[in-house]
C-alpha cells in the first residue's frame, strides 16, 4: 500500500502522478536534503537517522565511498579521499594554490579548471560533487517512495557563472533534473517566510564550522536582490574548538608539541564543549592522552573572552558589507542566522548588538538553506495553488564584452532580475573589417584584466563597410538558472553567430555525456557487484543444507560417494573466496547435480519410513 | 455511517494544520481514475462543501463529502513508516481490489 501525503485543496495528485520536488543544500563540509511532505517542509534523514552527509567522498579500488564512511577514511586514505571539494568548482589550479595552500591532492592542471588524481583516475570536482548528489536523491526517493520531478540546489551568492554551471552540470551527472539554482541566503530568507513579508532590506549572517559569509539582501516585488556579499573564507566554528583547546592547555600549562592523535582528540573535546557551554555555564572535563591527563573546568566566560576577538572580525566583515549595499543599518528588517556556529550564545548577542534587532534563529540553522530550497521546489513543482507567484533571482555580477583598449562594456548590470534579455548594438573600428571578435566578461570593474573571462567567440562575415557603419546587435540571454548564452547579429545582412558561448570553467556538453556515460557503466558493475554477492549467499546456504542433510542420513550414501559430495562442496566453498560469478555459479550446479541421486535417496526414505508399520488403509 | 483516525494519524493531522496556520480539518475522498477505477484524495480543508459530513477523532476534524462516503464508510486512516518513507495508509472495508502499487482501487 502506498503512503500518501496531505495535498493543498484541489490539488490532489493522481496515483503515479506525485509532484515530489527536494531542496537539496550542497555546502562545503556538509550536505543535506529536504523536502515538504503534506505541507510541513523537513530535512530527510538516512537510515541511520543522519540528517546531513558529509561532503567527502573516497575512491576505493572498485568502489566508491561518499558521506560518513568517507570522512572518517580521510586522514588514513588523503589523496584518495576528497573533501570540501565545492571549493574548486570552476576554479584553475593557479586560484587554488593561492587560495588555498598546501592540500594532500594531486592535481592535474586542465585549461581553467583541475582535475585530481585518484586511484580510480582523474575526477573532475564535478563528478565528486555529482557523487554527493547522487547519494542524496537515492535518499530523497527512498524517503518520498517514487521519482522526484526535480531539486532546487543552493550556491552562494558569490558563485560567478562558472561555478554556477558547475553545479548544474553535476546535478545533471546524478541525473537530477535541476528545477532551479538559488542562492543560499535566499533560500534561508525564504525557509523564513520572508519573501512574503515585508519588502525592505534582509541580512543573512552565516558561520559554518569553517567559512563565514555575510549577504545583505532587498526584497523587492517578491524578488531578492543580493546587494552585497562578504565574509572570510577561512573563520568559522572550527577556530572556536581551537580557541579552546589553546586555552585548555595554556591552563594546564602543557608547552610541550602535542601528538597529532592527542591533538585531534584535543579538538574533539574542544567541540563537546563549545556544543555544551551554549547551554550551560560551566563545563568539566577529563581528557586522558599520551603525554598524561587533562583535567578542569572551564566557564561560558572564559570560553568567550577567547572567541571575542573572532566574533568582531565579523562584524566588521558585517559593517563593511552593509556599507558597499549602500543601505543605512537602520534600513535592514530582519537578521537572518544561517550556520551551526550561530548557536553560540555570544554570537547571537553580538549580531543582536550590531544590528539592533533579535535575529531570526527559531529554524535550525544547520537546516534552513535547504528547508527554504524545499519549499521553493515545492513551489516550483506546482504543490502550492498560488503557484503563480513564482520567485525570481537575480544576476549576482555584471555581465559584458570587452571594447576597445580592453574596457568593459556593461549588457546586463548586476542585481538583474532573471530570467532577462538584453541587447546593445556596437560597430567596426576599422575600415573594411569583416570580423568581430566577441570577449565576454562578468565582474563590476571597467578593465578587462580585473573581471573574469567567461568566453570569446568570432562573428564573421560583416560586409566590409566604413569603420562604424556596421551595426552589431550583440544580445545577452540569462535563463533562470543564471546561465548565460550571447548572440551576436549583423544587421544589414542578418548574419548571426550561433556559436553557442560556453563558460570556459565549465564542461563541454561531450564531457558531460562521457561523464553520463560513466555513471551508466559504474551502474553495471554495481549490479555485478550485487549478483555475485547474492551467488555467495546462495553458495553458503546450499552447503549448509547439504551438511545437514549428511548429518541426519549419511548412512544413505557410499563412501565415494560422500567423499565426491564433500569435494563439491570444499570446490564450491573454494569458489566463494573469488570475485567471480560465473565460477560460483559452476560449482554450485556441480555441486547440485552430484547430491541429486542423494537428495532422491533421502526422499525415497522418508516416505518409507513414513510408511512403514501403517497399513495401506491408513495410508 | 462513520470514518476513523488511529491517534498516530491524529497527531499528524494536528501537527500539519498548525504547521500550516490555516484549515478546518482533513478532507478524505474517493475520485474516478488510477489503473485500478478509483483514488483516495487527501487534502487540507479550508471551507466546507454543501453536502459535506464532518467527523471528529482526538479533537482532529474529517470532512467527507456524501459521495465518497459512500466508498469509504467505515474506513480508518492511519499514519505509518515504512522504512525510510512515511505516509497516510487508507484501511477500507469496501475495498475489493488494489492495483500493485496501492494507489488506486475496486470496489
Amino acid at each position: 500500500m502506498a503512503l500518501l501525503q496531505i495535498a493543498e485543496p484541489g490539488q490532489s495528485t493522481n496515483p503515479h502522478e506525485h509532484k515530489l520536488a527536494v531542496g537539496i543544500d550542497l555546502g562545503t563540509t556538509n550536505s543535506l536534503v529536504a523536502s515538504v511532505r503534506s505541507g510541513l517542509p523537513e530535512v530527510l534523514a538516512d537510515e541511520q537517522g543522519n540528517k546531513s552527509l558529509p561532503s567527502a567522498v573516497q575512491y576505493l579500488e572498485d568502489s566508491i565511498l561518499v558521506g560518513h564512511e568517507a570522512k572518517n577514511n580521510a586522514a588514513s586514505d588523503p589523496e584518495n579521499t576528497l573533501v570540501s571539494v565545492k571549493r574548486f568548482l570552476g576554479r584553475g589550479l593557479e586560484d587554488i594554490n593561492r587560495l588555498y595552500g598546501d592540500l594532500p591532492y594531486n592535481f592535474v592542471e586542465k585549461e581553467h579548471t583541475v582535475n585530481i588524481q585518484t586511484r580510480q583516475g582523474e575526477k573532475n570536482p564535478i563528478q565528486v560533487s555529482a557523487e554527493i548528489l547522487n547519494k542524496l536523491h537515492t535518499q530523497a526517493i527512498a524517503t518520498l517512495g517514487d521519482a522526484l520531478q526535480g531539486a532546487v540546489i543552493t550556491v552562494p551568492a558569490y558563485f560567478d557563472d562558472a561555478q554556477r554551471h558547475g553545479t548544474k552540470d553535476a546535478a545533471e551527472i546524478a541525473g537530477i533534473k535541476v528545477l532551479r539554482l538559488i542562492n543560499e541566503p535566499t533560500a534561508a530568507a525564504i525557509a523564513y517566510g520572508l519573501d512574503s513579508g515585508k519588502e525592505g532590506v534582509i541580512a543573512v549572517y552565516d558561520l559554518g564550522g569553517g567559512t563565514f559569509d555575510i549577504s545583505v539582501l532587498r526584497l523587492n516585488k517578491g524578488v531578492f536582490e543580493v546587494l552585497s556579499t562578504g565574509g572570510d573564507s577561512a573563520l568559522g566554528g572550527d577556530d572556536f574548538d581551537r580557541a579552546i583547546v589553546k586555552l585548555l592547555l595554556k591552563n594546564a600549562n602543557v608547552t610541550a608539541k602535542l601528538s597529532a592523535k592527542s591533538l585531534r582528540k584535543m579538538y574533539d573535546l574542544g567541540r563537546e564543549l563549545k556544543e555544551s557551554l551554549t547551554i550551560n555555564e560551566t563545563v568539566e572535563f577529563n581528557v586522558s592522552l599520551l603525554e598524561g591527563d587533562i583535567v578542569g573546568q572551564i566557564t561560558r566566560a572564559e570560553f568567550e573572552s577567547e572567541i571575542e576577538a573572532l566574533v568582531k572580525t565579523t562584524l566588521r566583515s558585517c559593517r563593511r558589507a552593509v556599507k558597499d549595499a549602500g543601505v543605512e543599518l537602520e534600513e535592514i528588517l530582519e537578521v537572518v542566522m544561517v550556520g551551526g556556529s550561530t548557536r553560540v550564545p555570544l554570537v547571537r548577542e553580538k549580531v543582536e548588538g550590531f544590528f539592533n534587532r533579535t535575529p531570526l534563529t527559531s529554524i535550525n540553522p544547520d537546516e534552513v538553506v535547504a528547508i527554504g530550497a524545499a519549499i521553493q521546489a515545492d513551489l516550483l513543482v506546482g504543490n502550492k495553488p498560488d503557484s503563480d507567484m513564482l520567485l525570481l533571482d537575480v544576476t549576482p555580477l555584471s555581465l559584458g564584452l570587452e571594447t576597445m583598449g580592453g574596457l568593459v562594456e556593461k549588457v546586463i548590470p548586476r542585481n538583474t532580475t532573471i530570467p532577462v534579455a538584453r541587447a546593445q548594438e556596437f560597430t567596426t573600428y576599422k575600415d573594411g573589417q569583416t570580423m568581430m571578435a566577441i570577449h565576454v566578461l562578468q565582474g563590476e570593474r571597467e578593465m578587462v584584466d580585473d573581471c573574469r573571462s567567461l568566453a570569446r567567440f568570432v562573428l564573421k562575415g560583416i560586409p566590409p563597410l566604413t569603420a562604424g557603419i556596421a551595426v552589431i546587435r550583440v544580445t545577452f540571454n540569462i535563463d533562470a538558472d543564471g546561465l548565460l548564452s550571447v548572440t551576436a547579429m549583423e544587421k544589414s545582412t542578418g548574419i548571426e553567430s550561433s556559436i553557442q558561448v560556453k563558460p570556459s570553467y565549465g564542461l563541454e556538453q561531450s564531457e558531460i555525456a562521457d561523464m553520463i556515460k560513466a555513471s551508466m557503466s559504474n551502474a553495471k558493475e554495481d549490479m555485478a557487484a550485487r549478483m555475485l554477492a547474492e551467488q555467495k549467499v546462495d553458495a553458503i546456504r546450499m552447503i549448509e543444507a547439504i551438511e545437514m542433510a549428511i548429518n541426519e542420513s549419511g548412512h544413505l550414501l557410499q563412501v565415494n560417494e560422500l567423499e565426491a559430495i564433500n569435494n563439491a562442496i570444499e570446490a564450491l566453498r573454494v569458489s566463494t573466496a573469488q570475485a567471480n560469478g560465473d565460477v560460483i555459479k559452476t560449482a554450485i550446479k556441480a555441486l547440485d547435480d552430484i547430491s541429486q541421486p542423494f537428495a532422491a535417496r533421502r526422499m525415497e526414505d522418508s516416505i518409507k519410513q513414513a510408511l512403514t508399520g501403517h497399513s495401506v488403509d491408513n495410508v | 455511517m462513520a470514518i476513523s483516525l488511529t491517534d498516530a494519524a491524529a497527531d499528524r493531522v494536528r501537527t500539519f494544520l498548525t504547521n500550516r496556520g490555516k484549515g478546518l480539518g482533513l478532507r478524505l475522498g474517493v475520485k474516478t481514475t488510477g489503473c485500478s477505477g478509483l483514488a483516495y484524495v487527501l487534502e487540507f480543508v479550508d471551507e466546507l462543501q454543501e453536502g459535506d459530513e464532518v467527523f471528529e477523532h482526538n479533537d482532529v476534524k474529517v470532512i467527507v463529502d456524501a459521495k465518497s462516503l459512500v466508498y469509504l464508510d467505515g474506513t480508518q486512516l492511519d499514519f505509518v513508516k515504512n522504512g525510510l518513507n512515511e505516509g497516510f495508509e487508507f484501511t477500507n472495508p469496501n475495498q475489493k481490489d488494489e492495483c500493485g502499487c496501492g494507489e488506486s482501487f475496486t470496489i
